[in-house]
C-alpha cells in the first residue's frame, strides 16, 4: 500500500518538474537571448587525434577569449565536439559521419558546424544539412571539388548543394593552388621528371591529379601515376618497379593514415636516392615517427603556414596557446581558431543588423557576407563559392626528425 | 559443372580477360616486351612475391589450422598476430635496443621478444578460444563466426589502448593510431652482392632471407607435427569426426583447445617477424593481414596446411606482379580476380578435399 502510494508521488513529482523546465526553457530563450549552439564534426578517434584535439582546444579558446557570450552578453555559446571517426577504421567512418550529420540537421538549436576534417566527410555531410540550411566551416578540408566548379568531377560542386544555396566554407586554401605549387616547387628543386602515387581518397588523388597535370604543364616528365592499397602490409614490388624508372622525384598524394610512412621505407629500402614530396596529409608528427629515418629529407608542402612561422597576430595567439594547453599547436591548430572566430564575427553582425543569431539562415548569410575580417591570419573574405582569400602555402623538408620551414610558396 | 560449361566460362574469361583487362594494367602487349627487355626484374619480383608470401602463409596456418578442427573462420586471428607485433615490439622497447646496439644485444632482445610474443599470442588465442567460441561450438555456426568478429573488434581496441600507452612504453610514440616505428634490429645486407659476391642486378637481402628460413621451417615444422605425433594425429581424428574421436578416448576439449595454442604462437611468431621485415606495427595491421591470409586459406583448400602455404606463396607472388606489371591500382582485385576463377573450378580450393564429409 505505501509503496503505491509512493509511487504515484513520485510520478506526479516527475510530471511536474518535467512541465516546469519546458516552461522555464522556452520563456528564457524568447525573452533574454538565449543559447548559440556550435559544434565542431572531427576524426577523434585515430591518428588524427594529435591535430584534431588541438583544433578543438583552439575553438575552445576562441570562444573562451569572449567569455562564451556574444551580441554583448545576450547570447551564450554552447560549444560541442562530436568525433567522426570509429576504432574500427581508426579514422573517419561514413557511417559516423552520416550519423552525426543526421543529428546536427535535428537538433534545431545548432547553428554552425565547425568541420569537417577530411575532404571525403565532407562530401557526405554537405548534401545533408545543404536542405537544413546550416552552415559549415571547415578549418582543414582542401579538396577544390567541394566548392569550385570546373575543378573536381564534372558534377561537382552542385550535386553538393540540392537546395541551389551554398551553405560550406572553408577557412584553408584548397588543392588546387597545394597540387600545382608543388609542382612548381619540384621543378624548382631541379626535378626532370617524376613518378606519381596516390591512396585512392578523394584528398590524396585530388591534390594528385592536380600535380600530374600542373607538371605536364610546366615540362616535367611524368613516369606514371598510381594508386596504392592504403592498408596493405608492404610497397616492395612497388618500390622495385619505381625504382628502376630512375624519377628525380616521387610524388604522394595521400595522408600518413594509409601507410604513407611504409611507402617511403620500403621507397628508400629498394634503393631509391631521389627526392620523395607530400601534401600536408604527411604533414604532421605521426608521419615522422612511422617512417623513423626514411622521413629524412622528405619534402611537404602545406596550405598555410607552419606554426612557427606565423607572424605578427598570429604569433601572439601561438603564445598564448602554449601557456594555455602546455603543447605546441599543430598546422590545422590556427585554422580552428579562425573558424570559430569567423562564426563569432558572423553572430556579431547579425546582432549588429537586429537579427537573431539563433537562426540557421542568418547565420549562413552572414559566414557568406564575410569580408575584410580582420582574423589573426590577416584580413581576409569567404567568396560566393565560400573559399577562403588567403592563399599562402609553405614549403618544408624533414631534418634531424622534425618539419623544417624552407621557403614560402604561391602567392602571398 | 558439365565440361562443355567449364569451356564456355574460360573462354567467357579469356575473352574479358583480353577485352578489359588493359583497363586494370593486363595489358599482354605491352607487358612481354616489358618482360623480355629486362627479365632480371621479375625473378626480383618473384623473391618479394615469395618473402611476402611466406609471412602470409604463416597467418593462413592459423585460419586453416582452426578451420580444419572446428570449422569455424576465426576472424580474430589476425588480430591475434596484430597483438603478437606490439608484444614484441613492447619488450624490444624495453630492452632500449636501436639499429646502433651490439649485435649480441639485439639478438637477446629478439630472442626474448619471440618468447614473449608467442607465449602471450598463444595465451590470449586459447583464452579466446575458452571464453568466446567453446560454449558456441554446438550451436549455429553463425553463432561462432559472429562472437568471431566480436572477438576481432575487441583485439583491434585492446591494440589501439595499448598504442596510446606512451607514458610506459615510450616507443610507441605520440600518436595511439599512428603506425609505429619497429626498430631496424636486422641489418639489410645484400646477401648475392656483399656476402656472396655476385655481380647480379637482384637484390636479396639478409631479411628477405631470414623471413623466408623462417618461415618454412615453422610451416614445415607444423607439417611434421600434424603428420607423426601423438597430439597431431589426435588433432586429425577431431577434424575428421569429433564425436568418433571421443569415443576413441581423445579429449576433445584439450586438442582444440591445443590448436590455439599452436595457432596463436604462429600468429605471435609472424608479429614479430613482420615487424623485424616491414619496421612496422600499428593496430589495423591485423585486419588487412587476415584478410590476405584467409583468402590465401580458401585458395589453397581450407583446412589444408599445405594449401594455406601454397596460397599464401602464390598471393604474395601475384600481387608483386601486379605491382611490377599490372598496375598497383588494381591489385586487390587481381587477387580476388584469381580467387573466384579458382573456386569456380575448385569449390574446396587448390588442394581443399570435399567438406561435406566432416561431421
Amino acid at each position: 500500500m505505501t509503496s503505491k502510494r509512493t509511487y504515484i508521488v513520485v510520478s506526479l513529482l516527475v510530471m511536474v518538474s518535467i512541465v516546469l523546465a519546458a516552461c522555464g526553457g522556452g520563456g528564457g530563450a524568447a525573452q533574454t537571448g538565449g543559447t548559440i549552439k556550435v559544434v565542431s564534426d572531427l576524426p577523434m578517434t585515430g591518428s588524427s587525434l594529435g591535430q584534431t584535439q588541438t583544433i578543438v582546444n583552439a575553438i575552445t579558446q576562441a570562444f573562451e577569449e569572449k567569455g562564451n557570450k556574444v551580441c554583448g552578453g545576450k547570447y551564450t555559446i554552447e560549444y560541442q565536439a562530436f568525433d567522426d571517426a570509429s576504432a574500427a577504421l581508426g579514422k573517419w567512418d561514413p557511417d559516423v559521419v552520416t550519423q552525426n550529420a543526421k543529428t546536427y540537421a535535428a537538433d534545431a538549436s545548432i547553428v554552425a558546424v565547425i568541420g569537417t576534417f577530411n575532404s571525403g566527410a565532407a562530401k557526405l555531410m554537405i548534401p545533408i544539412l545543404n536542405p537544413e540550411n546550416l552552415v559549415m566551416v571547415s578549418p582543414a578540408n582542401t579538396y577544390p571539388g567541394l566548392t569550385k566548379p570546373g575543378k573536381g568531377e564534372a558534377n561537382e560542386p552542385d550535386v553538393y548543394y540540392p537546395n541551389g544555396t551554398r551553405n560550406y566554407s572553408r577557412v584553408v586554401p584548397a588543392d588546387d593552388l597545394q597540387g600545382a605549387v608543388a609542382a612548381q616547387w619540384a621543378k624548382d628543386l631541379g626535378a626532370t621528371s617524376v613518378y606519381i602515387l596516390d591512396d585512392q581518397e578523394l584528398y590524396g588523388k585530388g591534390v594528385a591529379d592536380v600535380f600530374d597535370k600542373t607538371a605536364k604543364e610546366i615540362g616535367i616528365n611524368v613516369l606514371g601515376h598510381e594508386g596504392i592499397d592504403g592498408k596493405a602490409a608492404d610497397y616492395k614490388a612497388l618500390a622495385t618497379k619505381i625504382k628502376d624508372l630512375v624519377p628525380d622525384l616521387i610524388y604522394f598524394g595521400g595522408i600518413t593514415q594509409n601507410n604513407a610512412g611504409q611507402l617511403v621505407k620500403d621507397i628508400r629500402n629498394v634503393g631509391y636516392e631521389g627526392n620523395f614530396m607530400g601534401p600536408d596529409g604527411i604533414f604532421e608528427q605521426a608521419f615522422i615517427e612511422a617512417a623513423g629515418e626514411a622521413a629524412e629529407n622528405v619534402y611537404v608542402t602545406f596550405g598555410g603556414i607552419p606554426p612557427s612561422e606565423l607572424q605578427g597576430a598570429a604569433a601572439t595567439w601561438r603564445e598564448s596557446y602554449k601557456s594555455k594547453f602546455g603543447s605546441d599547436p599543430e598546422v590545422y591548430t590556427v585554422y580552428g581558431y579562425v573558424a570559430a572566430a569567423t562564426l563569432i564575427n558572423a553572430f556579431e553582425s547579425i546582432c549588429a543588423a537586429g537579427g537573431n543569431p539563433t537562426d540557421r539562415k542568418a547565420v549562413r548569410d552572414a559566414v557568406f557576407a564575410t569580408k575584410d575580417f580582420d582574423s589573426i591570419l590577416g584580413k581576409f573574405s569567404i567568396d560566393a563559392n565560400g573559399d577562403t582569400t588567403i592563399t599562402a602555402m609553405s614549403g618544408s623538408q624533414v631534418q634531424g626528425g622534425e618539419f623544417k620551414f624552407v621557403t614560402l610558396l604561391g602567392g602571398g | 559443372m558439365r565440361p562443355w560449361q567449364k569451356v564456355l566460362i574460360v573462354a567467357v574469361n579469356i575473352y574479358l580477360l583480353l577485352f578489359f583487362g588493359p583497363v586494370a594494367g593486363f595489358d599482354i602487349f605491352r607487358i612481354i616486351p616489358e618482360i623480355a627487355s629486362k627479365p632480371s626484374t621479375l625473378l626480383q619480383q618473384l623473391l618479394i612475391g615469395i618473402a611476402n608470401g611466406s609471412i602470409i602463409a604463416i597467418i593462413a596456418l592459423g585460419y586453416t589450422l582452426v578451420y580444419g578442427i572446428i570449422e569455424l573462420v576465426n576472424f580474430a586471428h589476425g588480430d591475434v598476430y596484430m597483438l603478437g607485433a606490439f608484444m614484441s615490439l613492447t619488450i624490444i622497447g624495453a630492452f632500449g635496443v636501436t639499429a646502433e646496439s651490439t649485435g649480441a644485444q639485439k639478438i637477446v632482445a629478439i630472442l626474448v621478444a619471440f618468447l614473449g610474443a608467442v607465449a602471450f599470442t598463444a595465451t590470449a588465442n586459447v583464452t579466446i578460444e575458452r571464453v568466446a567460441y567453446r560454449r558456441l561450438r554446438n550451436a549455429p555456426r553463425l553463432a561462432s563466426l559472429i562472437s568471431a568478429i566480436g572477438v576481432s573488434f575487441i583485439l583491434q581496441n585492446v591494440g589501439l589502448f595499448w598504442g596510446g600507452l606512451k607514458a610506459f612504453f615510450p616507443i610507441m610514440g605520440v600518436n595511439a593510431a599512428a603506425p609505429k616505428a619497429f626498430p631496424e634490429l636486422i641489418g639489410r645486407i645484400d646477401v648475392f652482392k656483399d656476402i656472396l659476391g655476385w655481380n647480379v642486378p637482384i637484390s636479396f637481402s639478409t631479411k628477405d632471407l631470414l623471413v623466408i628460413t623462417v618461415a618454412s621451417s615453422l610451416m614445415i615444422g607444423l607439417r611434421l607435427f600434424v603428420q607423426y605425433t601423438r597430439l597431431g594425429k589426435a588433432m586429425r581424428a577431431t577434424a575428421e569426426n569429433r564425436d568418433a574421436a571421443k569415443i576413441m578416448g581423445i579429449d576433445v576439449d584439450r586438442v582444440i583447445a591445443f590448436t590455439f595454442l599452436l595457432g596463436g604462437s604462429l600468429a605471435g611468431a609472424a608479429g614479430l617477424l613482420v615487424g623485424l621485415y616491414n619496421n612496422t606495427a600499428v593496430f589495423t595491421m591485423g585486419f588487412t593481414a587476415g584478410l590476405r591470409a584467409f583468402t590465401s586459406a580458401v585458395l589453397g583448400g581450407i583446412g589444408n596446411i599445405t594449401g594455406a602455404m601454397l596460397g599464401g606463396f602464390l598471393i604474395g607472388i601475384l600481387a608483386a606482379f601486379s605491382d611490377q606489371y599490372f598496375s598497383s591500382r588494381w591489385t586487390n582485385a587481381w587477387v580476388f580476380a584469381v580467387l573466384v576463377l579458382v573456386l569456380v573450378f575448385r569449390p574446396t580450393g587448390l588442394l581443399g578435399e570435399s567438406i561435406g564429409q566432416k561431421a
